[in-house]
């Protein structure tokens, strides 16, 4: 990274390092994704030790992808677009280093204590107290560089993927300081600020606006920079965009209840977030319309551009998981859905589909730029990947359909006298080839990650080889 | 009227809750509605213009918003005024339907009830021993045991570490039907006292006895010196032979079945590590759960494991 390129204005440095860092991080989740697959059809591979088995490195693999590779994403291409559209350099250098160097060490930390076992037991929000408040610290350095530099921006208008940033990056320091809330018994282990129904209330409350704020508002913002740009058309509707907005960070944060169906939570509660979910599915298709509607008069592009092939299948993909969304957190569907790997492939339609694949997309226009070019070194290798990720992504999905529909339809299966007609272990036989096809969609994203860090490693040498007879003669 | 309104929640949050919600779908409402026109209507060739600014070379077009979606939105806000109306949601308000899930859980549990107890009833008078010829009601009766003993007990009823063996003669509790059918409806706890306070020589004296009763192989001095402790601290439960007790669960020291030795491990390791910390053995109660109906009929098919 000697030979990079330094823009005059702009801090690219902490961009590069964070975009680099979600190619490896995204090799490292997904990879352990693989593992965790393969261990759910082949046990032997536990190992027969705690540090390897799936109960420990599963969380491992959710970090790992959420906020090691999604944060890391996030936050190169949050500080890439708000730079730009603000014509402002980060406000300051030496804070954006810290959010980075930061951001990496609680990753690090997170890999060394997921497998030994130590955890809050909260889904997604596993990390001990310690980390918990590292994570704070970084994350209120990185909401003061965001929203500083748009306070210090040079434009009068706050472009709108910077809504969207900014609305993650508000309501995620909300998220993760409530959920976290705990008392510390001892150097690692600590116990939730609540008890029963309001724990997994409070969780949930989380747990979905994880989903809300981290992995559709911050990717929403991703989104409408990197889909216009790379489509050199205009963004569709300006209107849209504000309804879709308002509409969505409102709802959004209604939509937990809906993990709680026929619990402990009371009626009332499991219904608003049924109805705020179905609402939701405006607003969160608005932001498909937008992203799919710029595209008019582009699709041509299509034919020629890897890059924007993988823009706009990610929101397809968005699309269809966000009709999914709604449609399970009816009750009634619900009651057949949940449990089941129905969930797990409806979550993998959102993660790969649309997180992913914006992601990759969005890198594959950002790298080259962040080193001084204009093209990654090969196009014809990101046709590959997307190739990769599509089939891979639908290898998944359609698995998870497949056998979450079976295992729903086994368990309330009953016979003439009452009894269960089926045991759990016969389910669990009758999900295990499609827990093969699961492995195998996942292997097939993987792959395509590796091809990205070989491709992303050429496309550096060769612009650096370009430089270097200049550096010569100079 | 009055069943309208529960009492679950004070009337503080029952308000706030019921304000907080429509202010939501109000909300989205207006800012649905208050954008539904922009500023210059398209031209008759469909011609939107940009808002004018731009960020980093992005415009925006200030297209109206598309009619379906528009549509969509405002179908979704309507149905969840209707379900609200119809469903608990808004604070103490229990819907005009009087829905609950505990209802909805009581209605299925009695439908369940009126349909098939009069079978189990049927099988219930039936002595265990006859049932247990009864092929069709043994396959009935496989069917609860593989979803509600199975998970302990093994598919195929041989148990495991911890977890007795239905299909043998070895019954910690008797084997009788009556006594399958106590140890099903009321459950049982097996508890063997941790002896570490006896020094480790003689817990190891004391399993060179144990060993000796069942012939396996063992240090024949040491188990003489263990025969008097054995006297005094063990045979209250497993008797002075080591025969065991059925009425307390105390096992038969005399066969070769060991509850807690593991697949592969040595019968002396599991015996001293038995002494040494204890074991606490527990069957969950399981009329509770399944009814007594259901128990005699389960009882049966465990007979027929061994019998």
């Amino acid at each position: 990274m000697s030979t990079a390129f330094e823009h005059p204005t702009y801090n690219y440095k902490v961009v590069r390092q964070f975009a680099i860092m979600t190619v490896v991080w995204g090799i490292v989740g997904m990879g352990l994704g693989v593992f965790i697959a393969a261990q759910l059809v082949w046990p032997e591979l536990n190992f027969g030790l705690p540090w390897t088995s799936f109960g420990r490195l599963r969380p491992l693999h959710t970090n790992a992808v959420i906020f090691a590779f999604g944060g890391s994403a996030l936050m190169a291409t949050s500080y890439y677009i708000v730079q730009r559209t603000c014509q402002t350099r980060l406000i300051s250098d030496k804070l954006a280093a810290f959010t980075f160097w930061g951001w990496q060490l609680v990753i690090v930390l997170a890999a060394i204590t997921l497998p030994l076992g130590l955890t809050t037991s909260k889904e997604y929000a596993e990390l001990e107290w310690p980390i918990d408040i590292l994570i704070t610290v970084v994350w209120v350095a990185y909401a003061i560089v965001f929203l500083g530099t748009i306070y210090k921006r040079k434009t009068s208008h706050i472009y709108v993927a910077n809504w969207f940033y900014a609305a993650f990056i508000l309501t995620v320091a909300v998220l993760h300081v409530v959920n976290s809330a705990e008392v510390p018994v001892s150097a690692m282990k600590s116990y939730s600020a609540y008890a029963g129904a309001i724990d997994a209330m409070a969780q949930w409350w989380y747990g979905h606006n994880a989903v809300g704020f981290f992995l559709t508002a911050g990717f929403l913002g991703m989104m409408y920079y990197f889909v216009p740009k790379q489509a050199e058309r205009p963004v569709y509707s300006y209107r849209l965009s504000i309804v879709h907005f308002w509409a969505l960070i409102t709802t959004y944060m209604w939509a937990g209840p809906h993990h709680l169906h026929y619990t402990a939570l009371p009626d009332w509660a499991q219904s608003l977030g049924m109805i705020m979910s179905i609402i939701l599915l405006a607003p969160s298709w608005g932001g498909m319309i937008n992203g799919m509607m710029t595209l008019s008069g582009a699709w041509h592009k299509l034919r020629t551009d890897p890059t924007l092939r993988f823009l706009v299948v990610a929101l397809s993909f968005y699309g269809m998981s966000t009709f999914e969304g709604p449609m399970m957190a009816v009750k009634t569907v619900n009651a057949l859905s949940h449990y089941t790997d129905w969930t797990i492939g409806h979550v993998h339609s959102g993660a790969l589909g649309w997180v992913a694949m914006i992601t990759i997309g969005s890198l594959y226009h950002l790298i080259p730029r962040l080193f001084g070019g204009t093209e990654m070194y090969s196009v014809k290798l990101i046709a590959v990947h997307f190739w990769l990720s599509t089939i891979g992504t639908v290898l998944y999905i359609t698995s998870m359909w497949v056998n979450g529909i079976l295992q729903g339809l086994m368990w309330r299966a009953v016979n003439a006298d009452g009894t269960l007609m089926y045991t759990f272990v016969e389910a669990l036989e009758a999900s295990h080839p499609g827990y093969i096809v699961r492995w195998i969609g996942g292997c097939f994203f993987a792959f395509g990650m590796l091809l990205m860090a070989y491709n992303v490693y050429m496309t550096t040498k060769s612009i650096a080889r370009e430089q270097e007879p200049v550096l010569q003669t100079a | 009227m009055n069943n309208l309104w529960g009492n679950s929640l004070s009337s503080f949050w029952s308000i706030w809750i019921i304000v907080i919600t429509l202010g939501t779908i109000v909300f989205c409402w207006w800012i649905l509605f208050a954008n539904r026109r922009t500023d210059k209507e398209p031209t008759a060739e469909g011609e939107v213009e940009t808002t004018g600014h731009s960020a980093d070379g992005i415009d925006e077009y200030d297209n109206p918003l598309p009619r379906w979606w528009f549509m969509l939105f405002v179908g979704t806000i309507i149905f969840s005024v209707g379900y609200l109306l119809l469903y608990p949601g808004l604070g103490n308000f229990q819907g005009v339907l009087g829905w609950s899930q505990e209802n909805q859980w009581e209605e299925e549990v009695a439908y369940a009830q009126e349909q098939y107890a009069p079978i189990f009833a049927k099988y219930s008078e039936v002595p265990v021993p006859e049932l247990a010829q009864d092929g069709e009601a043994m396959r009935v009766a496989e069917r609860i045991y593989l979803n509600n003993c199975a998970v302990c007990h093994g598919s195929n009823a041989q148990g495991g570490y911890g977890f007795p063996n239905l299909t043998d003669d070895a019954w910690l509790y008797g084997g009788e039907p009556e006594n399958i059918i106590t140890t099903l409806n009321n459950g049982r706890n097996g508890l063997m006292p941790a002896w570490q306070q006896l020094g480790e020589a003689n817990l190891q004296n004391v399993t060179n006895y144990v060993l000796s009763l069942s012939g396996e192989e063992h240090d024949a001095d040491s188990a003489s010196q263990g025969a008097a402790i054995f006297a005094s601290a063990c045979a209250a439960c497993h008797g002075p032979e080591g025969k065991g007790n059925q009425g307390i669960g105390g096992p038969d020291l005399t066969d070769d079945v060991w509850l807690y030795r593991q697949p592969g491990q040595d019968t002396y390791a599991a015996v001293l590590e038995t002494l040494r910390n204890g074991r606490n053995g527990h069957m969950p109660a399981q009329a509770a759960y399944i009814g007594e109906d259901k128990v005699h009929l389960v009882a049966a098919y465990v007979y027929s494991l061994s019998n």
